[in-house]
């Protein structure tokens, strides 16, 4: 099924992108393209199998609780666009 | 003698009875790189100074009889989307280019522990997405066989810099074939571990249940050696297998008794390049001729491997790459010219309009800066896995896809029963012109073929050099093994390789 320029425009938004009229189009049509390719799977019976997320049976995997070392505030704010010494900052969220 | 051209493992004999240092080895490299790396563009980054340092100390501790790890004093180009504390990890992105990661990657930490000297960071398709290297945000990588022609990827650095003979060793990483097949396309040797066979900690994430880490390398046996450094549980990553670390630089050289070959017959259907089909036809017979038994076997469902994997891979990494948001780290857009243009946008709506219609600041910051800073196949990724994800498309696509792979990895298990390794081509067609597929991503994502099905199953495979195109361009051997099973698949690959002489060719570097 053939995706419509308004269907890439609104996953844009789920995705947090955004193109310009011209990205539009060729996204449209690349997308389109590979949907079309993809959707061969559909000419598998697949009814009775259960889906595979992961290749490894490991389940469950824990560490004992303890504490340990972890990054101190002013490394994990180091690499922020913009930080205070505090936080990370961004444009108001609530209002102006 | 030419330490450029020599193995990892014979520099290994040298360093250890003093023929050579570590430092002579280290020059030598970095001199190999500053003649030939301006054409060939395999580095983003390489730390001069830093490699000197650390192989000047690795000599003295040498020297002064202290206890050496397995990769003492051979210098190590690693991926740039491996972690390591302080040092630049851009991962190919705009998004990244100035991130500095405040801890090392699993695979850093081993390297740095059995005395690795680590010379630099190679080039590779953004966050692992391609199979050219082209959709590097900083450069081209040119094939040191042909610079008119890519080194494949998204690996493509890795590969290029050893067929280049800058390193003896690197390390590249394989969601899809990203280490296999730019090591086919440069002529070099690389393996894609079995998952959960090698850390994933500090491994700049695209589709976690796909990625793993691995050696490349220009022989087998120092393929077995990188191997063994880097491979063995992690609990820090929670699908990290447990157990023990086979010694495979050990093991490599003891040719397999009895080995049971397997060829698909789906593999060698439509599309495959006929010097790339004779060749392997050849290996074949040259392992027939060492006393392996060649079974035809059947992977039914090989050929849906590139649809399941442009589903499955897309939608892991639209959730991945959620974390590129401008708040945390990496890049954010201009914040003044985003709120003019939403302020203008506001004067333009009517008086009774719903402003809800305009993007919030926020969510206007978040979709500036990634539309800005992230590649045009980063985003093909990222909106095909979000449109697969979406309300009413789940159980279509991702679900469906999960359901393929399951029958993928049936067919594995199928085959492993009937035997040891699985033989075929890495690549349909050999590296192919800069440009030549830049604007028809299927044709791109159809490269991948042969090697994304053992991604998808977590199985262990390998691509080592089998011989040229009438045009000198390499032509790569890939041999697959049931997980867990990479000692057999070393040694397997160690029998051919005993036999031939494709790895020791290099490329005539202007």
């Amino acid at each position: 099924m053939p995706l419509s320029r308004s269907d890439v425009e609104r996953i844009s938004l789920l995705a947090r992108l955004k193109f310009g009229e011209d990205e539009l189009d060729r996204m449209t049509a690349q997308l389109s393209q590979i949907v079309q390719y993809v959707e061969q799977l559909s000419d598998l019976d697949t009814d009775d199998v259960e889906p595979m997320a992961h290749t490894l049976d490991l389940v469950d995997v824990v560490r004992p609780d303890e504490r340990r070392p972890s990054l101190s505030r002013e490394e994990a704010l180091a690499n922020a666009p913009r930080h205070d010494d505090e936080c990370y900052r961004v444009p108001a969220v609530l209002g102006d | 003698m030419d330490l450029t051209q020599t193995s990892a493992t014979a520099l290994l004999s040298e360093l250890r009875s003093g023929t050579c240092s570590s430092l002579e080895l280290t020059r030598a490299c970095l001199e190999q790189v500053e003649r030939h790396d301006e054409t060939i563009g395999a580095f983003l980054r390489v730390d001069a100074q830093g490699a000197i340092d650390r192989a000047k100390s690795i000599d003295q501790q040498r020297a002064a009889g202290e206890p050496l790890g397995l990769l003492a004093g051979l210098p190590v180009a690693v991926k740039d989307i491996l972690c390591a504390r302080g040092v630049p990890t851009t991962c190919g992105s705009r998004m990244l280019e100035t991130f500095l990661p405040p801890y090392n990657a699993t695979v850093i930490d081993r390297l740095e522990e059995a005395g690795a000297v680590l010379l630099g960071r190679t080039n590779m398709d953004e966050f692992g997405m391609g199979s050219s290297t082209e959709n590097s945000a900083f450069q081209l990588t040119r094939n040191p066989w042909d610079p008119e022609r890519i080194p494949g990827g998204s690996s493509g650095g890795s590969a290029a810099c050893l067929a280049a003979s800058m390193v003896p060793l690197s390390i590249g990483t394989d969601t899809g074939g990203s280490i296999r097949q730019p090591a086919a396309l440069c002529g070099v040797v690389g393996v894609k571990p079995s998952y959960g066979r090698v850390s994933r900690y500090g491994l700049v994430a695209y589709a976690s249940s796909l990625d793993q880490v691995g050696p490349l390398a220009r022989t087998v046996e120092d393929a077995a050696l990188l191997l063994e450094v880097i491979a063995g549980h992690d609990s820090r990553d929670s699908t990290s297998a447990p157990g023990e670390v086979p010694r495979y630089s050990e093991t490599v050289s003891q040719p397999l008794e009895g080995l049971r070959i397997g060829l698909v017959k789906e593999h060698f259907g439509d599309g495959l390049d006929n010097e790339i089909a004779e060749a392997i036809q050849e290996a074949i017979r040259t392992y027939e001729s060492l006393g392996a038994t060649v079974h035809e076997i059947s992977m039914p469902h090989a050929t849906y491997g590139v649809a399941t994997y442009y589903i499955i891979a897309p939608c892991e990494a639209s959730s991945n790459l959620a974390r590129y948001d401008g708040v945390h780290y990496g890049y954010r857009t201009d914040t003044r010219a985003m709120l003019q243009e939403l302020e203008a946008e506001r004067q333009q709506l009517s008086p009774d309009a719903d402003e809800d219609r305009l993007d919030s600041a926020l969510v206007r910051m978040y979709r500036r800066s990634r539309a800005e800073s992230l590649g045009e196949e980063v985003k093909r990724r990222i909106m095909l896995g979000t449109y697969a994800l979406s309300e009413g498309y789940y159980d279509a696509y991702y679900l469906k896809a999960l359901k393929v792979r399951r029958l993928i990895r049936g067919d594995y298990d199928v085959a492993f029963d009937q035997v040891d390794v699985i033989a075929g081509p890495v690549t349909p067609q050999p590296a192919f012109r800069c440009g030549e597929k830049a604007d028809d991503p299927l044709s791109m994502y159809l490269e991948d073929l042969y090697t994304v099905t053992a991604n998808l199953a977590g199985v262990a495979g390998i691509s080592l050099p089998c011989g040229f195109t009438r045009e000198g361009l390499p032509i790569g051997l890939q041999l697959q093994a049931a997980p867990f099973q990479e000692e057999q698949l070393l040694r397997a690959a160690a029998m051919y390789q005993a036999e031939t002489d494709w790895h020791t060719r290099r490329p005539p570097l202007a």
